[in-house]
């Protein structure tokens, strides 16, 4: 991982941003946590959803995979290599506890491993597979496009592959140039039928996962690769999950709203932090599902603060962020006080010695809130 | 990356049953200090002891009985330099029963099966063939939009359904309505779907012929060519972890199996070791493309052996072949929890579909010829008539039969109402989301304001 966000400090004040607007905890069981290293931390006695484990995002991750792993015996987790626990370790001791039949390495083919995943859904499991790169699911794209999202619809709901979930890691590290740093969630939310899923923290990653393979639809689960390791947060150790399709306010402000998603809301979170010291109240909303995303919770918020920012790294032109812009202009236009402002990736391949020029850094953000309050 | 030949040392090249094994740091200054002639002098080599079993025959070095753990195959060594010819000298011969005149060819695998299974399967065939004809036509008047006929390949679809289980899981490309008629779906069901009409169970969302029924265990067809193949793993594996005695079987032509879901596909099975049959009609045409630009080698059976998956060779227009081989191919596969690749050899008679036109990139005397000297249902009818049970007034009297059967279902599936708009909504999830809630209200607000823009047989 790359040292350029190592530094922030933002990562651990994720943890106490971690309020979702709903009751997050909707099941409870103990999970017990023994295969993933982390520092057991209970904090109070009252109840048992505040039992928490210091975790890191894969472990996290890892902990969600375990908890379905062991609540249905329908469920299975493979992909290349996670047999072993995964190039990223989000499937450690997984096999040596539910066996080579359920947490499983495949060939290396990832349409295989999505149309694989769909035939086993279908017949009513809950297939989670993972992609080990986002930048490799292309492949898969035929099946995700034509096969998964339209499984429900072109039957007429005689058969579904709600079952299936697709975990990918995503996004810069700092070093992964054109072939390990992409952000190609706009492809898929082009796609009626599926759910693209980002969370942005370790609890968030956690309670999103859980929810995301038991919702009954086909959901692409992008991880921010970037906070695999970084960011590390307590994280119930509760069975819980967050809804999906749900916005959360992380900080609320009045000057301007923000929205992004994954591991840009920690350089939003740093440049709100800027902000303020300028005296500009900015309002951070994490939008975790981008489709079908929460339009009202950004409505709402607009029609408060009355400008705009949204933020991605993957490139500006055909960006998430542009339907965002679109719909918001059209239906907050009378409120809008300055243009809706786009801070995204270049319109080029993601390179690698200029990662740090195409990235939409904590200043471009600064700069950008800036233009928009004195618009 | 995974790089296999990076990491493997000639150090590494020692013998699975090597009792004292050097530590690596010391095998690889070996390797370092000595050519691997010199190596094998070194002293290594002493302490190794062989692997019997090795097929390394006569080319091998001098050390027939070893091989060597490569970790990416097992292998004995050979000093020749060969290659491995691109086809066997031989092509896989072609299992049949019945010779061109229907006659039952000596000494054949005649699998077990009775008058009424055997009858029932000529039933089917010709109604089939019924069907096609005139839904064909009904098409060709502009009573629906599309259709695609079975011509030719009436055996294939029909014997090997009644070789399967009726609950294992078919995948179908699509032209294999003939499997989903074995299992019971009626030509009222037929006629529904390809009119659109508001009994279609795919809710009018598709074009004509993308069958399903989750009753019969059909997966609704999609049209993008191979992408069922990979869902049948995954329905097998399933089958395998649950334990059920069931397969899944997937259809496909020749030209399916230059995508990369059927190599995907068979890779996994044959790794995750899942009961699929793979059933591939090779009717010698991808639409216009013919097979030899489609592959080379010795067609489709060839390329199981790559994936290590068990494979036959059937004549597709044999009937009886073509089920003994399914019902030979589903035993192994879910005894002994394997795929099975079969080629069925076969011709495609009709078009590729309604908006194809063969006649283009096909001699007419090809398709003359085995339109009236091939027809499966005209061999099987042979061999029926010689058996003593069927006769041509049988044989008039089922096709006058089945051509009102026909007919009366177009007749009532054509006049229906389409699907009602909601269902233009319904089921993109598993509930309608609120953005699709406001499109819908935006959408029946504009029909209400231009009525005349939209078919009046869709109900508002």
């Amino acid at each position: 991982m790359g040292g350029r966000r190592a530094s922030l400090p933002l990562v651990s004040r994720l943890c106490t941003s971690v309020k979702p607007r709903n009751n997050w905890v909707q099941k409870r069981s103990f999970i017990t946590a023994k295969d993933l290293v982390v520092e057991e931390q209970p904090s109070g006695e009252e109840e048992k959803r505040a039992v928490t484990n210091k975790l890191n995002l894969f472990s996290a991750v890892n902990q969600a995979l375990l908890t379905v792993l062991e609540s249905d015996p329908k469920s299975y987790v493979f992909g290349e290599d996670v047999g072993f626990g995964g190039v990223f370790r989000c499937t450690t001791g997984l096999r040596d506890r539910f066996g080579k039949h359920r947490v499983f390495n495949t060939p290396l083919c990832e349409q295989a491993i999505l149309g694989f995943g769909i035939g086993l859904a279908s017949m009513g499991n809950r297939a989670i597979a993972e992609i080990q790169f986002a930048d490799y699911i292309f492949p898969a794209l035929d099946q995700i496009v034509n096969e998964a999202a339209k499984y429900r619809y072109r039957s007429g709901n005689l058969f579904n592959c709600g079952g299936l979930t697709v975990r990918a890691p995503y996004g810069a590290v700092g070093h992964g140039g054109h072939y390990h740093s992409q952000s190609p969630e706009a492809f898929f939310c082009h796609v009626p039928g599926i759910k693209v899923v980002i969370p942005r923290s370790p609890a968030q990653a956690k309670g999103l996962l859980l929810a995301s393979i038991r919702d009954p639809n086909p959901v692409v689960f992008f991880e921010p690769k970037m906070l695999y390791r970084m960011a590390v947060e307590e994280v119930p150790v509760d069975d819980y999950t967050l809804p999906l399709s749900s916005a959360e306010v992380m900080r609320k402000g009045s000057d301007i709203t923000l929205v992004g998603w994954g591991a840009q809301l920690t350089l939003m979170e740093q440049a709100c932090d800027e902000a303020s010291k300028e005296g500009i109240s900015c309002e951070l909303i994490d939008l975790r599902t981008l489709i079908p995303w929460d339009k009202e919770l950004v409505e709402a918020s607009v029609n408060k603060t009355g400008r705009l920012l949204v933020s991605h790294e993957a490139p500006l032109t055909g960006g998430f962020g542009a339907e965002i812009a679109a719909s918001i202009t059209e239906s907050c236009f009378l409120r809008l006080e300055a243009p809706v402002s786009r801070v995204c990736g270049l319109d080029t391949p993601f390179p690698l010695v200029f990662e740090p020029f195409y990235m939409p850094t904590k200043n471009k953000i600064l700069d950008a809130i800036k233009a928009s309050v004195k618009f | 990356m995974k790089l296999p030949g990076a990491t493997t040392t000639w150090a590494r090249l020692i013998s699975r049953r090597l009792l004292h094994r050097p530590s690596q740091s010391q095998l690889q200054s070996q390797a370092h200090r000595s050519s691997s002639s010199s190596f094998t002098s070194s002293g290594v080599l002493s302490q190794r002891r062989c692997c019997s079993g090795s097929s390394s025959g006569e080319d091998s070095d001098g050390n027939q009985d070893e091989f060597h753990d490569f970790p990416g195959a097992k292998a004995g060594f050979t000093s020749k330099l060969k290659y491995v010819p691109e086809t066997p000298a031989e092509a896989v011969p072609c299992f049949r029963i019945l010779d061109e005149y229907g006659r039952l060819i000596k000494d054949s695998h005649m699998p077990e099966i009775d008058k009424a299974l055997v009858l029932k399967i000529y039933q089917n065939m010709v109604t089939l063939q019924s069907m096609d004809s005139l839904f064909f036509e009904a098409q060709r008047q502009g009573r629906f939009s599309f259709y695609l006929t079975s011509f030719g390949e009436e055996a294939i679809t029909i014997a090997s359904a009644a070789a399967l289980s009726d609950d294992d899981m078919v995948y179908a490309q699509y032209r294999e309505p003939g499997v989903l008629m074995w299992r019971g779906f009626t030509l009222n069901e037929f006629a529904n779907q390809c009119f659109s009409n508001d009994l279609d169970y795919g809710k009018g969302r598709q074009m004509p012929i993308h069958y399903g029924s989750a009753k019969l265990n059909y997966a609704t067809v999609s049209s993008p060519i191979a992408t069922q193949l990979p869902h049948a793993v995954g329905a097998a594996y399933a089958f395998k972890m649950d334990q059920k005695p069931l397969c899944s079987a997937t259809y496909f032509g020749d030209g399916a199996t230059s995508e990369g879901d059927f190599h995907g596909a068979m890779n996994f099975a044959a790794v995750l070791e899942a009961p699929v049959l793979f059933i591939c009609r090779n009717n010698g045409y991808a639409i216009s493309t013919p097979a030899h630009e489609q592959f080379k080698g010795d067609g489709v059976v060839c390329k199981g052996q790559a994936y290590g998956v068990r494979s036959f060779r059937v004549d597709g227009n044999d009937a009886l072949a073509v089920y003994a081989t399914v019902k030979a191919a589903r035993k192994m596969a879910v005894e002994e929890s394997r795929p099975i690749l079969i080629e069925a050899l076969t011709y495609r008679v009709g078009h590729h579909s309604t908006s194809d036109d063969s006649g283009k990139y096909r001699k007419g005397d090809e398709m003359h010829h085995w339109k009236t000297m091939r027809d499966p249902v005209v061999r099987l009818r042979r061999w029926l008539e010689g058996e003593g049970w069927w006769d041509s007034d049988a044989d008039q009297q089922l096709r006058a039969e089945t051509r009102n059967e026909v007919i009366a279902a177009m007749q009532r599936a054509g006049p229906r109402m389409k699907q009602p708009l909601a269902n233009l909504f319904t089921d993109v999830y598993d509930t309608i989301p609120s953005h699709l809630r406001q499109q819908e209200k935006e959408l029946r607000s504009t029909v209400a304001r231009h009525r005349q823009d939209y078919p009046f047989d869709v109900p508002l």
